[in-house]
């Protein structure tokens, strides 16, 4: 085990990349649940890189794992139940996992932040948002409470909150569900992280104000050059903003890919599948493709590969081998024993 | 199957308001949020009416009129050419056998006490004459297997299916009655990405099937495209462009339509730098207190003085083929141009 006195304020904060070090590296993280039933393993063995400036896109359906490796990089899971059996999150190099829990709350809301999926439970109802946003530079920066105000009435303005100084008092139920998502992101952004992870951030929204959203987090990223993880299951929101797609299939990623390349050509079935689902205009009055059956139960995960009880193209060793991300290019891999034939189109 | 014939279904004028009370002991009204404000279609036999509009824009107040859960403050609706008098059981009993809903949330609208079959079969309690009892439980069991779930699943409950499941059950309980009419209330929205589809093209087969009419609510408007013969899109209490699919997603011709298909992302990521982006600023105004005129005009970047004095009409405008309630309406594929 490596030392874990690590400093983070010793971390280099200049380059965005040590050598070949991406700023944020996921690799082979396993993560299980105690519960009742057995063990749940939410998270098999998933690996993924981010660099600064660059956004991810991790695609799946719920009980995927894709917000309980969010989670697990933020340092937010609760042990127990839950447990981190392998793997390591580096971030610049560190191992977020060997750090002591005080190391860790230094990185989290600093440098790693996170944005969740609804902002009205994210947000605490007792307090104004002012006094919320402003908690980030009292807590982290030991600022004055009158200099923390001022500073979240200036975060208020940049994610284009309108008459932020009146509103800077008010209280989160007072706000529309799009404004209460500005809060989350000027919570976020306070500290200028180098890393944001949003979790499913615009789900709850409408497509305008979605949008609107999406729009201010593209423009913060351009601003700040931060790595930003977007965590979601609407292939429309990642075909407009993903740099690269990892795409995520009972607690293993089942396709790396460039966001061009997954769209032209799917590496893996699933993929391929919910690609074939979307409802298209030259496929009106027809039947939709659907994915047949359902997806796997975390507490009793099929053999082999975890989607072959619904693959259309499964042959026997799909059955008893579970496939390895077999790597397509240097940018490319895909978890499927036949990914050459179902690139091809000849699967099956 | 092809819409055909008269309209099953007819809405004229629709008006539903909640006033808004100050006071506990002399409650007085002291304005109204107007959910629903004079809304009109037709529907026929076989059709879908796809609903779309941001929430809070009535489309779910409208369901809950159309099922008679709530009294319309003015306006009617005659199914079959005959008026629903919300005043009358009898009336109402024999109405409400005809139009049935499916509700958005399968973990909720489902009773967890109850089994499968008891939740499909509670309608024939009220309605005896659809299925004497001994004939109730093959008739369940012939539902479960029509909406594609196993008929010896019957004594299960609800928190043995998984969501699709659900819904198909929710979907189940909608057909026990034999309806014509079928209201949809966000019906896939709560549903996996792969289960969406296996969901759609069961409403879509059963339709054939059984010749149903849908009034189809959602907010994906992909999704909408897909299922329905037209489109009605709400902003604030008003349908504000009705037409073909084909019409409002090729050839949409008010703004608001515009601003709307514009913000839905295309799963493609070919050409997105490029891509036509109409970001409307701000959120909706509240129902409470409408802007005066259009109630599109303060976010509208064609509003002129007019549309704040005068109310745009639901009409054919000129250059267009379907209705549109702009008084600048013109016809822009926002979709397609790049």
């Amino acid at each position: 085990m490596k030392n874990p006195s690590v400093d983070t304020h010793l971390l280099p904060a200049d380059s965005g990349t040590i050598g070949t070090e991406p700023l944020l590296a996921v690799d082979n993280l396993h993560v299980e649940f105690s519960t009742r039933q057995g063990v749940a393993r939410a998270v098999n063995g998933v690996s993924y890189a981010l660099n600064a400036g660059e956004t991810l896109a991790v695609l799946g359906e719920s009980g995927s794992g894709k917000s309980v490796t969010a989670q697990a990089i933020m340092g937010i899971l609760d042990m127990p139940p839950a447990r981190i059996p392998k793997g390591e999150i580096r971030f610049r190099g560190t191992d977020l996992l060997q750090l002591s829990e005080a190391q860790r709350s230094q990185i989290r809301g600093q440098q790693i932040a996170m944005i969740f999926q609804d902002a009205l439970s994210a947000l605490n109802p007792v307090f104004t948002v002012g006094w919320q946003i402003a908690e980030m530079f009292r807590v982290h920066k030991g600022m004055s409470k009158k200099a923390a105000y001022a500073k979240a009435v200036e975060l208020m303005d940049r994610v284009r909150i309108p008459a932020a100084k009146q509103r800077v008092n008010d209280y989160p139920h007072q706000f529309s569900g799009g404004m209460r998502q500005r809060i989350m992101i000027a919570m976020s952004i306070a500290l200028d992280p180098e890393v944001l992870i949003a979790d499913e951030p615009t789900t709850a929204l409408d497509v305008t104000v979605q949008a609107q959203i999406m729009e201010l987090l593209a423009e913060l990223q351009r601003e700040s050059n931060m790595g930003l993880i977007l965590i979601t299951h609407d292939l429309g929101v990642v075909a407009d903003v993903a740099d690269k797609i990892a795409v995520m299939y009972g607690g293993r990623i089942v396709e790396n890919a460039p966001v061009h390349d997954i769209y032209r050509n799917a590496a893996h079935p699933y993929t391929k599948g919910l690609l074939e689902s979307i409802p298209r205009v030259d496929m009106k009055g027809q039947e939709l493709y659907a994915i047949k059956g359902l997806p796997p139960n975390l507490l009793d995960m099929p053999t082999g590969c975890a989607f072959h009880p619904r693959c259309p193209f499964r042959q026997d060793d799909c059955v008893t081998d579970v496939p390895a991300l077999h790597e397509i290019s240097g940018t490319r891999s895909s978890a499927c024993h036949y990914w050459r034939e179902v690139l091809d189109g000849t699967a099956g | 199957m092809a819409p055909q014939g008269d309209p099953i279904l007819e809405v004229r004028d629709l008006v539903k308001h909640f006033p808004l009370t100050q006071g506990i002991v002399m409650k007085r009204q002291i304005g109204a949020i107007k959910a629903v404000d004079g809304v009109s279609f037709d529907l026929r036999r076989g059709e879908t009416l796809g609903v779309v509009g941001e929430s809070g824009c009535g489309k779910s107040t409208l369901a809950k009129l159309l099922m008679a859960l709530e009294k319309p403050t003015s306006g009617s609706v005659k199914v079959n050419g005959e008026l629903v008098d919300v005043h009358k059981g009898s009336n109402l009993k024999r109405f409400r056998r005809n139009i049935q809903m499916v509700m958005q949330d399968p973990y909720t609208s489902l009773n967890p006490r109850m089994t499968v079959g008891d939740i499909i079969g509670e309608p024939y309690e009220i309605h005896t004459e659809v299925a004497p009892k001994g004939d109730r439980r093959k008739k369940v069991q012939d539902l479960l297997e029509v909406v594609g779930l196993n008929p010896d699943h019957i004594n299960r409950y609800p928190h043995q299916f998984s969501g699709g499941q659900r819904q198909r059950i929710g979907i189940a309980r909608g057909l026990a009655l034999q309806p014509e009419i079928i209201i949809c209330d966000e019906p896939v929205s709560a549903l996996d990405v792969s289960i969406q589809a296996q969901v759609i093209n069961l409403l879509e087969r059963l339709q054939s099937e059984f010749g149903l009419a849908y009034i189809f609510i959602a907010h994906d408007l992909s999704v909408v495209r897909h299922i329905s013969d037209r489109v009605a899109v709400m902003y604030l209490g008003k349908i504000v462009e009705i037409g073909k699919d084909t019409e409002i997603y090729d050839k949409p011709s008010h703004p608001y339509t515009q601003a709307l298909l514009s913000a839905v992302p295309v799963p493609d990521p070919e050409g997105r730098e490029t891509r036509e982006r109409i970001i409307l600023q701000g959120d909706p105004p509240s129902p409470a207190n409408p802007p005066s005129g259009c109630r599109f005009r303060t976010r509208c970047w064609k509003a002129q003085e007019i549309c704040a004095v005068e109310e745009p009409l639901l009409q054919i405008r000129p250059g267009t083929d379907h209705e549109s309630a702009c008084h600048f309406a013109e016809v822009h594929d926002v979709v397609h141009a790049s």
